[in-house]
């Protein structure tokens, strides 16, 4: 277990207050300027030391990220955009972040603003934390009297300017190109990529996009060293990260603790244990709602890191860990995830836009046995025609869950559903819709 | 994707009051210039503040004007976003989130609630025309659950007869105070705390 010391986020349960002042009392905004004297070179490479990895959910290198922004500004300025949509079901992290911890937000925006030398930050929260953002600008307001922002921030010569931009309850914009889109006043459909943001972003101007818990630890890890921060976890999952965890426990809660905390602990240590017991437990989803679940066999032993969660075929994703126990219908719970996702797509791309939709369908017929059997590999096959087949990463979101439910309930399901298809006893019907229903080489 | 229905009652007229106008423009200077377009998003919540909480083709029209931009790119974003309402709703709106990690600490209870107590369909409003409801998506409080929406604040950790209680109060005109039903005044874990108990005694 991480030691109290070693906890970025010492006021995630809000027992100082977000002000300034008592922020500047935890250590906030101490040296900023000695770590910006140090230069760009050095602060890419001690994060690129520490082994950061993003935490919005893709795990993707933060130094190595940082290294894509062109090394000088050419015609176009560079921009750096804070990603505060935090939509994932069964993620609240970045939404504390905001309300407890905004000045590690706003210090870790003005290094890593200096870092890619960008002189506009963007940040973009979900229109729903409307109260989470005023108290943001309110932390930015103050970080602008004392002179940390603004020209010449926290005396480092660096200027930067840093606005709240608010979405409007898309969880699409979530993903990186289409929360550009949509803070350049369009609709939120993700871009093709390449181009890459770094190069061709926000405006078309190098943009680097970071989540709102990555750029917060940023400024301890610059403090403690990037040694310190690979130190915690295992090589290539380092650090620390908070876990949410919600569901069927006694206490949800949401802690900070070490990379590659067994789940166990998280749910019996940190929850209260799952409602009625372990034995109790049914599954796990590990990393939001886009990530597949975990049968409980597995829960005894996973540690929650990404790799880890890659090597059970699942992924650590957000770190929203959601506890489904025996009392529900874990068809049922899928099902509302489907629906979820059918309500979110952004509709830009066809298979994600029908085929969610129908896996919605499909799985609200089998939560009430209303399927036939061979439904369940129909519904599969759909799965595998979304996943790969669009744009963003939206369609492999929408899908992983859908094929963890079948991976590790299939049995389920069939005991639920054991009808035979209609089609099979019809055999004559010369003009039948599901015609390739027959043909069950083609389903 | 969600279905939006557009009002069928619709105002003639459309214009911020002086003060929105100054919001306006000192959002607009928060974006490069030439890139007013993207303020689009801010202006329509303005526009919906100020008209009692829905917007307007009216609105768009003005808002298009406004930021030198065609009006169906406005359209566009008002009908993308599911925050911008376009019919009429309560004075008092309540969203609940059903999504997952609600719906396993019952969400659907509040549902019956509001049901039972303000309209038996979502986005009908009340017999005294002061509520009304509506089923969300994920609202990012799910360690909180189950939770909903009052206007702009978060009601949290709460359970059916919290939420008549709080239907109650509004229809005495009082207004109840946002957060945790359950006293917690954060995402901390209730009464087990292992971490930072340090800082608590601080």
């Amino acid at each position: 277990m991480l030691e109290d010391k070693d906890r970025i986020f010492q006021n995630l349960y809000n027992d100082f207050g977000a002000d300034l002042k008592s922020a500047k009392q935890r250590g906030d905004w101490k040296d900023t300027k000695e770590i910006c004297g140090k230069g760009r070179e050095w602060i890419i490479n001690e994060i690129k030391a520490s082994e950061l990895r993003g935490r919005g959910g893709a795990g993707f290198p933060t130094g190595l990220k940082w290294s894509f922004a062109p090394k000088e500004v050419g015609s176009r300025p560079h921009y750096l955009v804070i990603n505060a949509d935090e939509s994932e079901p069964g993620t609240c992290k970045d939404r504390d972040i905001l309300r407890f911890e905004p000045h590690k937000l706003i210090e870790g925006c003005l290094i890593a603003s200096y870092a890619v030398n960008a002189h506009k930050c963007y940040i973009y929260i979900r229109g729903e934390y409307f109260n989470e953002g005023q108290k943001l600008q309110t932390a930015i307001d103050e970080a602008y009297k004392d002179g940390l922002l603004g020209k010449n921030s926290a005396g480092t010569d660096w200027e930067l300017d840093i606005y709240i931009h608010y979405g409007a309850g898309a969880y699409i914009c979530g993903e990186e190109t289409a929360l550009l889109e949509s803070i350049e006043g369009k609709k939120g459909q993700p871009r093709l990529k390449p181009p890459f943001p770094a190069l061709i972003g926000l405006y078309g101007c190098p943009t680097i996009i970071n989540n709102v818990e990555t750029i917060s630890v940023v400024p301890t890890i610059l403090r403690r060293g990037g040694k310190w921060f690979s130190s915690l976890g295992r090589p290539k999952n380092t650090g620390s990260k908070i876990y949410c965890i919600s569901g069927n426990v006694n206490n949800p809660c949401n802690v900070e603790e070490e990379m590659g905390i067994p789940l166990k602990e998280l749910i019996e240590k940190h929850a209260g244990g799952v409602i009625g017991g372990w034995d109790n437990l049914k599954a796990v989803i590990p990393g939001g709602s886009s990530m597949p679940l975990l049968p409980k066999e597995t829960c005894e032993t996973i540690k929650m890191d990404f790799d880890a969660c890659v090597e059970n075929k699942t992924g650590l994703g957000t770190a929203g860990i959601v506890v489904i126990n025996k009392d529900q219908d874990i068809i049922k719970c899928m099902a509302r995830i489907a629906r979820f996702y059918k309500h979110e797509s952004c509709g830009q791309c066809t298979p994600c836009r029908e085929g969610s939709g129908w896996m919605w369908r499909m799985l609200e017929r089998m939560a009430k046995g209303e399927a036939t059997r061979d439904e369940v590999d129909m519904l599969l096959d759909v799965t595998k025609q979304i996943e790969g087949h669009t744009i963003c990463a939206f369609g492999e979101g929408s899908s992983w869950p859908v094929q963890g439910l079948i991976r590790n309930f299939k049995d389920e399901i069939i005991e639920r559903n054991k009808f035979d298809p209609i089609v099979k006893k019809q055999k004559d019907i010369p003009y039948l819709i599901d015609q390739h229903l027959l043909e069950k080489e083609n389903a | 994707m969600a279905v939006k229905k557009i009002s069928k009652v619709q105002p003639e007229k459309f214009e911020f009051n002086k003060k929105n106008k100054e919001t306006a423009d000192s959002i607009i200077k928060n974006y490069p210039s030439g890139k007013q377009q993207s303020a689009v998003m801010a202006l329509l919540y303005l526009a919906q503040k100020q008209n009692d909480n829905w917007i307007p083709l009216i609105a768009m029209k003005y808002i298009a004007k406004y930021l030198d931009m065609p009006y169906i790119k406005v359209y566009e974003v008002a009908t993308f976003y599911s925050m911008y309402n376009l019919t009429p709703v309560g004075k008092y709106f309540f969203q609940v989130c059903t999504t997952t990690p609600c719906m396993l600490r019952g969400a659907y209870n509040l549902v019956d609630v509001c049901k039972r107590k303000i309209s038996e369909e979502e986005n009908r409003l009340s017999e005294d025309g002061k509520f009304s409801w509506l089923e969300v998506e994920c609202l990012g409080a799910c360690v909180n659950a189950p939770m909903l929406q009052l206007n702009e604040d978060y009601y949290e950790d709460l359970d059916p007869t919290k939420l008549e209680q709080i239907i109650d109060k509004i229809s005495n005109d009082e207004v109840p105070q946002p957060g945790s039903y359950r006293g917690r005044l954060s995402s901390e874990p209730e009464n087990t705390r292992k971490t930072l108990i340090g800082n608590k005694n601080a």
